[in-house]
């Protein structure tokens, strides 16, 4: 298991190695000169010289490259074209209510989404698991931002339970943190709920159906005990999975309820940056997500090893 | 082994009938009547769809609740009613009462958990004992079914163990609790032979101990000749007939029965080399290796090393050899389905190995696999299988149709079913069609791997007799895998006996198999259930190697 851990965490630093070179490559060889597009139309030719001189333009590309490695591996992505703030300062203060609207949102979902899904498979084809499955068609199909503007409506308007928008860091109070954060974790969680409640759904009853499910009840053991004890852990893999990927797509949907709640996270710097054509900070932001994918897809990895034996290779 | 009338009755089934659910079908098993009695060995024996699985998972409670309920009858288990007791005391019956053990020691264990904590489990339900007592039963019990090293083996996971040491487990936890009565469903079909004879062995030897009842669900009456007291003969889910062992071998009373017993291949072999025809297929000197060599470590297997042997036209050859031997992969690189790492194959006087264009020779060799229920495209017609390789080699629709017709009257089959879909035929049906699918190509070799073994034995036979026939008429050659000795015997003119990759022995089936001279072929010979039984002819057989003289 111990060598399984490190073969999979050493094959992660190539990957990031790649992503970096990639999004180094991206701004370096995108049509036209990266000074031109950074210093706008209206630069003149002194302005671009300088330009060119600073951001070591002028150096052969392995070597900007190399250089540049070496700022990320230091922390420094440099500074904002348009506001001239060091990169790192603005993401790292976007990062907390990203994180924190991600991490509830898919605990959330997984703490609804993995019982149902257990009910629906056990109860199978009998009116719970129809309401179940009827209610994940829903949940998927009623797009985020309909969902979070029918609730603020419905809970912040109306019934006055919680704030209508924005966010307070953990800093400020639980209360005042929390308060704001649950209306878009309950907005977001549900397309999440609904697809991995499905996946569990379906891979418990095909689990329930091997020969060593038989083998345990032959055994004596009791239903309960053979859901919670032979079924789940061998479902689990593909669990882990949908619960992998519901992350990443967790964390590249953000942009769409971070503006419905006006939540300042990275989503709306991305949105922000992507407007305002701020390439340092949209390369710095590409960087982080795929340094998350990568590590994400190592937990996963990970994980696997963890739930099935035969995986650890 | 005891069968005297004193003996308790450990199960007594009583009038059983299991209905579908909804009930409205024909039932899938009716009005079976049968005892165990205290150290006794029970064979239930029949073929797929007979009901013999069903009636034991019926005893043990475990009939799928959606599908199939017990309707009429009594099932007791000393005494009480097995499909009255809530489902508290069923529980506690299993395992303590009555116990299981299942075809696939493959599947039949959890793959995430080690086989001891699954072992551990039956004490942790049943009993009152500290996590100490229970681990020192469990390796106690492990050691009792003769499993090497113990305390490994209790950490392990069950895809770290051999087939024959899983079902060791399987076995293990069944027994551990000293149950009254123990249900076997075919538990070492999916064995090798070898294996087939320990777990055999194992399995009387913990009844005599514990004077355990058993019942043996079994398809294979060379078990069955080896270990029944006796004998329950079942066929669509109506009890035939039932017996001492010595009665239904000896004389069975009914014709349906009569069938069955008869149609065991036996040992004897029957037919000689065929002598004076030119070589269809040489291979000489063929190696497969998998997996790559480093130039310091070496992951790679050899599946194949030096193996060389040839088939005349109009001969059957067989290559025997349980799992692992190679025989499958000497089979998959005559036909280039996988490409031999050295050597060459001869088919028809040209060597294939260097070749880049196969399109020629696979016509001449084609395939016949052991699953019929996996090797037809269910999305396609019976006579779009079969004409599909015709008109990939230019024949138009037309002659390709009355090819296709031809070939299904060849298999008995009528031309009417080149509409139909396989989903439609039975498992030995839908073999005819593969081997049609085979024979319509007009080959001068066929590869038949293990194309009988998933088959019930008066299909077998059939199916045998079928290839034999196409033989004679179509003077084919056929490259006959196989694991089961019987089944060789009855066809093969020359055997082929491979063992980890290596032959061990070849020559004339009639030598082989009755002059064995390799100590792996005598083992095999020895390990074969009843090889000195002649079924055909309901009596033991004379003058076979491997048996004490009568």
């Amino acid at each position: 298991m111990l060598g399984f851990v490190v073969k999979r965490v050493l094959s992660a630093i190539p990957v990031l190695f790649m992503v970096a070179v990639i999004v180094f490559m991206v701004l370096r060889l995108s049509p036209g000169d990266p000074a031109v597009m950074i210093a706008g139309p209206n630069a003149t030719t002194e302005q671009l010289q300088d330009l060119r001189e600073s951001m070591g333009l002028n150096r052969p590309l392995l070597e900007q490259l190399f250089l540049w490695l070496g700022d990320i591996a230091r922390g420094d992505f440099g500074v904002s074209l348009v506001s001239g703030k060091a990169v790192t300062e603005l993401v790292l203060d976007r990062l907390g209510p990203t994180i924190a609207l991600s991490l509830t949102t898919i605990l959330l979902a997984v703490a609804v989404a993995l019982p149902l899904g257990v009910i629906a498979a056990w109860q199978q084809g009998r009116w719970l698991d129809r309401l179940v499955m009827a209610g994940s068609v829903l949940g998927f199909s009623v797009p985020v931002f309909i969902i979070g503007y029918v609730m603020i409506l419905i809970f912040a308007r109306y019934l006055g339970w919680f704030p209508v928008q924005g966010y307070k860091p953990l800093s400020e109070g639980i209360g005042a943190f929390a308060s704001r954060l649950v209306l878009p974790t309950v907005a977001l969680s549900f397309p999440y709920i609904a697809l991995i409640a499905r996946i569990v759904r379906t891979n418990v009853i095909e689990v329930m159906g091997e020969d060593y499910i038989r083998t345990a009840r032959a055994k004596g053991q009791t239903e309960r005990g053979v859901m919670t004890g032979h079924a789940l852990r061998n479902a689990a893999v593909p669990i882990v999975t949908i619960i992998g990927v519901s992350i990443t797509m967790l964390i590249s949907g953000v942009v769409v309820t971070e503006s419905v709640f006006n939540i300042p996270g990275l989503g709306r710097l991305v949105l922000e940056a992507v407007l305002a054509r701020d390439y340092t900070v949209i390369q710095a932001v590409i960087l982080l997500f795929s340094t998350i994918y990568v590590f994400i897809n190592l937990a996963v990895d990970l994980l696997y090893g963890f739930f099935d034996p035969r995986i650890r290779y | 082994m005891t069968t005297d009338n004193q003996s308790r009755v450990v199960l007594s089934v009583e009038g059983v009938t299991i209905d579908t659910r909804p009930a409205g079908r024909k039932p899938i098993v009716r009005d079976i009547s049968f005892d165990v009695k205290e150290g006794e060995t029970v064979c239930v024996v029949g073929e797929s769809g007979s009901g013999k699985s069903v009636t034991s998972m019926a005893v043990m409670g475990l009939l799928p609740k959606d599908a199939l309920q017990v309707s009429k009858g009594r099932i007791l288990l000393d005494g009480e009613d097995v499909l009255q007791v809530s489902a508290a005391r069923m529980r506690a019956l299993r395992a303590a009462g009555v116990a299981m053990v299942f075809q696939e020691p493959m599947t039949a264990l959890n793959p995430v958990k080690t086989v001891g904590e699954q072992i551990d489990e039956v004490l942790r339900l049943h009993t009152k004992d500290s996590a100490a007592q229970r681990r020192k039963k469990v390796l106690e019990m492990m050691e009792r079914v003769h499993l090497p090293d113990v305390t490994r083996i209790y950490k392990a996971f069950p895809h770290e163990l051999s087939g024959g040491q899983r079902q060791r487990i399987v076995i293990a936890m069944a027994l551990i609790l000293r149950p009254r009565l123990l249900l076997a469903d075919e538990p070492t079909t999916a064995l090798d032979v070898t294996t087939q004879k320990q777990i055999l062995h194992l399995i009387k030897e913990l009844q005599e101990q514990e004077k355990t009842a058993v019942v043996f669900v079994t398809h294979d009456f060379g078990v069955v000749s080896e270990i029944a007291d006796r004998i329950v003969v079942m066929n669509r889910g109506e009890l035939v007939e039932t017996g001492t062992r010595d009665e239904i071998l000896t004389a069975p009373k009914q014709d349906y029965t009569r069938m069955l017993v008869s149609s065991v291949p036996s040992l004897i072999p029957r037919r000689s080399p065929v002598t004076g025809q030119p070589k269809v297929l040489e291979v000489v000197g063929l190696v497969k290796r998998y997996g790559k060599k480093g130039l310091i470590s070496d992951h790679s297997v050899l599946a194949a090393q030096e193996v060389s042997f040839t088939v005349h036209k109009g001969e059957i050859t067989g290559i025997i050899g349980e799992s692992g031997s190679g025989k499958s992969t000497v089979a998959r690189c005559v036909m280039r389905l996988t490409d031999p790492s050295q050597g060459a194959v001869v088919v028809n006087g040209q060597d294939i190995v260097p070749m880049r264009r196969l399109r020629d020779v696979r016509k001449q060799v084609q395939y016949i696999f052991q699953d019929p229920y996996r090797s037809l495209n269910p999305r396609r017609t019976i006579g779009q299988s079969l004409m599909e390789g015709l008109i990939n080699y230019g024949i138009d629709e037309g002659e390709a149709r009355r090819r296709a017709g031809e070939t299904l009257e060849l298999v008995n089959m009528p031309a009417s079913v080149m509409n139909r879909y396989p989903h439609q035929f039975s498992g030995g049906q839908r073999q005819r069609i593969a081997i049609a699918r085979a024979v319509v190509m007009k080959p001068d070799l066929l590869i038949a791997d293990e194309a009988v073994s998933a088959l019930d034995v008066t299909v077998q036979a059939q199916v045998l007799r079928l290839l034999e026939d196409i033989r004679a008429n179509t003077g084919v050659s056929i490259l006959f895998i196989t694991h089961d000795l019987r089944v060789a015997a009855q066809i093969c003119n020359t055997v082929v006996v491979m063992q980890k990759g290596r032959i061990v022995e070849q020559g004339a089936a009639g030598d082989v198999l009755a002059n064995p001279r390799h100590d792996y072929t005598r083992a095999l010979i020895d390990a074969a259930p009843a090889p000195d039984w002649d079924f055909q002819n309901f009596r033991p057989a004379a003058g076979m190697p491997g048996m004490a003289p009568a």
